[in-house]
C-alpha cells in the first residue's frame, strides 16, 4: 500500500483557509442592559490541507480544539465561515462522502431493523434497480463488515457497540462512497473491539481505495491507522507531517508536550515533563501564538505575531516562530 | 465462610506487601436476582491492596471492574448484591456491617473518585462549603478548622490561587481542576482507601498525566491504599503497582504491573496487551481477538474465555480454572496452561 505519498498523488480532497466561527453572544437585551460585547468562537479559523486518494490524514488535539468541527464541516453538517473545500470528481460523478459518528449508540435508528438502515441510502440514491438487488446488495455488505446477513433482520439494540460500529461502516460505505470522515469512531469501544474495528478500516480501505479523515485523540490509534497526521491547537493547525516524521521527530512544542505526555506501555514512568497548564479558552484566545502561554520555548515575538503555517525542507508543514528560526540557523550556517 | 469453600471461590492468598493489608477482598461475588433467575455478575473476586499501594484494576466494560469498587464501597445498586464473600478494612469484617455504619465509613475511611467530576460536585455549593461540610461530617472540627483544612487540601490538589478559588462554584472550574477538588473531597477525611473509577477518562491527555501522577503522589504521601478502575492500560501502567485483569466476572490474571504488560501470562491479558497500538513501531494490523466478552445470560461453562481462547484444550471447555500463582512467578493467573495443561481431562 502506498505511504506517505501525499506529495506525489492527486489530492483528493482540498481545505483552503477553512474557518468555522460561532456567534455566542448573549442576547440583543442583555448586550444592551449589561454592555456586553459580541462574543465569537473561533472553532476553525484558517486550516489548509490536502489528502491523496486512498490514504489517511488524521487530525489529533484535545477537546475544543475544532477538530470534530472540521469533521462536520467536510461532510456539510456546518457551514464554513469563509474558506474552500474542494473534492476532487468521484467514480460516479460526485464524489460520495460519508461519516463514522463516535457513538455507536445514538447514530442508528433504534427502531428500524439493520437491514433497512444499510438498505436506507441504497433506495434514496436509487443504486440498485430492484428490491431484490438491494437485498443482495445489504447482504453483501453485511458480510463485507464482518456481519452474517441473517444480523439483517435484528434491531441496533440487539448488537454490542463494536457490531453497532460495524453496520454504521456497513451503512456508509453503502452510498458507494470513496470518502469517509471519522470522527472518533472507537473511543467509545473497549481495546480489543477497538483493534477488530481499526483491523476493519484499514482491510476495507486496502480493498477499495478509501480515504479517510480521521479525528481522534488517541496518539496511538492515529499512528496505526494514518499516512499524514495533523495537530491542532485552538482552531489553527500547528503541525502537519508524515505520520513516521511526526511520531519520530516532533517540532513543534505543543505536539511534543503531547506525546510526552501520552502512557507508554513499553517504557512506563519514563522521565517526562507532565505539560503544565491548560488550553486557554477559545473564546478568548491568548494574542500572538495562542500555544505561548504553555510553551517552554516562547519568547517576545511569540506574544505579539501569530506564527504561519509554514512548509519545511523535508515536507511538513510547521506554525512555530522558534522551531522555525533555530531550524534555518542550522540550514544555512553562518 | 469455611476454608474449603474459600479455596474453592478461588481465594488463594495474594503476594501481599509485609505490612497488613488496608483492604481484602475475598471471594466477592455480585449477583443481580431478576425474574428469570439470578445473574452472577462478578464471582471468586478475591485481592489485597497494601498501605500507599495503588491496584489497577482492567477489564472491559461489563466485566466486572466497577461492580467490585461499588461492592466495596457497599454502593451496589438493589437489587444487586453482594451474595458471598468477604470485604475486610484495616482488618475488620465491613460487608456485613448495618447500612448505618457502613455509611459512616463511606467517606470517612473510605474516599470515592469518580468519572464524571461535575456530578461528583453540588452544583449550588461553593466548592469550599462542600469540602468544609464533608470535614465536619467526618472530623469533630470546628467551622474555622475545618475551612483551614479545605484550604490545605486544594493546595495538595494543585489547586492555584486556592484562597480565591475556595469560594467558586463548580461550574467555575475547568474538568482537570474540577477533578482536582473531587480528589481534595476524597481525601478530606484522611481515608485509608480511595476507589477511584475512571478517574481520568473525561479529561484530555495532557490533564490526564497531571491527575494520575496527582493521585500517585497524593497517595504515597498519606500512605492511602488505591483500588484504580480503568479500562485504560496506559494510566494502569503510569499509576498502578500490581494489576488485576477482569475478564467476564473474574480475575483472570493479578501481578505486578510491568510483569503483567511485559509477560501476560493469561490468553486473555495476552491478546489484550497486543490489541493497543503501539507508539513505537506500526504493525500493519493489530492482534485481534476474534468475537466479543459472553452476556451474563450466555456464560459458557468451563473457563469463560474459552471460546474466544486460540489455545483452549478439552478441560477448559468443562472445568473452570481458579486463581493460582504461575509457577516460580508472582503473578497469578486462572488458566489451565499455568495449572497442568489444558489436555488433561477434569478431575
Amino acid at each position: 500500500m502506498p505511504r506517505n505519498n501525499a506529495a506525489t498523488a492527486a489530492p483528493l480532497l482540498e481545505v483552503e483557509d477553512l474557518a468555522c466561527w460561532f456567534d455566542i453572544s448573549p442576547p440583543l437585551m442583555e448586550r444592551m442592559l449589561e454592555g456586553k460585547p459580541r462574543q465569537i468562537l473561533k472553532a476553525v479559523d484558517g486550516v489548509s490541507f490536502s489528502v491523496a486518494r486512498g490514504t489517511t490524514l488524521s487530525i489529533v488535539g484535545e477537546s475544543g480544539c475544532g477538530k470534530s468541527t472540521i469533521a462536520r464541516l467536510l461532510v456539510g453538517l456546518h457551514k464554513p465561515t469563509r474558506g474552500s473545500i474542494r473534492f476532487s470528481q468521484g467514480a460516479h460523478g460526485a464524489l460520495r462522502v460519508q461519516m463514522i459518528f463516535q457513538d455507536p449508540y445514538a447514530s442508528l435508528n433504534p427502531r428500524w431493523r439493520v437491514g433497512d438502515i444499510v438498505a436506507e441510502p441504497i433506495r434514496t440514491l436509487k443504486l440498485r434497480p430492484d428490491e431484490a438487488a438491494t437485498r443482495r446488495r445489504v447482504d453483501e455488505l453485511l458480510s463485507l463488515v464482518g456481519l452474517s446477513p441473517a444480523d439483517g433482520r435484528k434491531y441496533p439494540h440487539e448488537f454490542s457497540g463494536g457490531q453497532r460500529q460495524r453496520i454504521s461502516i456497513a451503512r456508509a460505505l453503502a452510498t458507494e462512497a470513496e470518502f469517509l470522515v471519522c470522527d472518533e469512531p472507537t473511543s467509545a469501544l473497549d481495546v480489543s473491539v477497538q483493534a477488530q474495528i481499526l483491523n476493519l478500516m484499514r482491510d476495507l480501505q486496502r480493498k477499495f481505495g478509501l480515504t479517510y479523515v480521521f479525528i481522534s485523540h488517541n496518539l496511538s490509534v492515529v499512528r496505526h491507522m494514518s499516512e499524514r497526521v495533523a495537530v491542532m491547537y485552538l482552531g489553527r493547525l500547528v503541525e502537519e507531517a508524515a505520520a513516521e516524521t511526526l511520531f519520530a521527530d516532533p517540532r513543534h512544542p505543543y505536539t511534543r508536550l503531547l506525546l510526552d505526555t501520552i502512557p507508554d506501555l513499553e517504557a512506563p514512568n519514563r522521565h517526562r515533563q507532565p505539560m503544565g497548564g491548560e488550553v486557554p479558552s477559545p473564546i478568548a484566545p491568548p494574542p500572538g501564538c495562542t500555544f505561548h502561554p504553555r510553551c517552554p520555548l516562547v519568547r517576545e515575538a511569540c506574544r505579539k505575531g501569530r506564527p504561519d503555517l509554514r512548509l519545511m525542507p523535508d515536507g511538513a508543514r510547521l506554525a512555530c516562530i522558534a522551531t522555525q528560526e533555530a531550524e534555518a540557523r542550522l540550514a544555512v550556517p553562518a | 465462610m469455611t476454608h474449603s469453600a474459600a479455596e474453592a471461590r478461588g481465594a488463594t492468598p495474594l503476594p501481599s506487601p509485609a505490612a497488613r493489608p488496608v483492604l481484602e477482598v475475598r471471594g466477592a461475588r455480585v449477583e443481580f436476582p431478576t425474574r428469570r433467575g439470578t445473574l452472577v455478575a462478578t464471582d471468586g473476586v478475591s485481592f489485597d491492596i497494601g498501605p500507599g499501594e495503588i491496584l489497577g484494576m482492567v477489564g472491559e466494560s461489563g466485566a466486572g471492574k466497577s461492580l467490585t469498587g461499588m461492592a466495596v464501597i457497599g454502593l451496589l445498586e438493589p437489587p444487586g448484591r453482594l451474595a458471598a464473600g468477604e470485604i475486610h478494612l484495616d482488618g475488620e469484617r465491613i460487608d456485613n456491617l448495618p447500612p448505618r455504619r457502613r455509611q459512616a465509613i463511606r467517606g470517612r475511611r473510605i474516599g470515592a473518585i469518580f468519572q464524571d467530576p461535575l456530578t461528583s460536585l453540588h452544583p449550588l455549593f461553593t466548592v469550599g462549603r462542600q469540602l468544609v461540610e464533608t470535614i465536619r461530617f467526618h472530623l469533630d472540627v470546628s467551622e474555622k478548622e475545618g475551612r483551614e483544612r479545605a484550604l490545605a487540601l486544594l493546595k495538595d490538589v494543585g489547586i492555584p490561587a486556592a484562597e480565591e478559588r475556595i469560594n467558586h462554584y463548580p461550574h467555575q472550574f475547568s474538568g482537570g481542576m474540577r477533578q482536582r477538588v473531587v480528589i481534595a473531597l476524597a481525601l478530606a477525611a484522611n481515608p485509608s482507601l480511595v476507589i477511584a473509577d475512571e478517574p481520568t477518562t473525561a479529561l484530555d491527555v495532557s490533564i490526564q498525566a497531571q491527575i494520575t501522577a496527582l493521585l500517585k503522589r497524593l497517595c504515597r504521601e498519606h500512605g492511602t491504599a488505591v483500588l484504580l478502575v480503568t479500562h485504560d492500560m496506559g494510566v494502569i501502567a503510569e499509576t498502578a503497582d500490581r494489576v488485576a485483569v477482569m475478564y467476564a466476572g473474574r480475575i483472570v490474571e493479578i501481578g505486578p504491573v510491568l510483569d503483567v504488560i511485559r509477560r501476560p501470562r493469561h490468553p486473555y491479558s495476552r491478546g489484550l496487551m497486543a490489541s493497543i497500538p503501539g507508539l513505537r513501531e506500526r504493525a500493519e494490523r493489530l492482534n485481534q481477538i476474534e468475537g466479543s466478552m459472553p452476556r451474563l445470560t450466555t456464560m459458557p461453562p468451563g473457563c469463560a474465555f474459552h471460546p474466544r481462547c486460540p489455545e483452549a484444550g478439552p478441560r477448559c471447555h468443562v472445568a473452570r480454572p481458579m486463581l493460582a500463582a504461575v509457577p516460580g512467578e508472582v503473578t497469578s493467573a486462572a488458566c489451565w496452561l499455568h495449572q497442568g495443561g489444558v489436555t488433561r481431562a477434569a478431575q
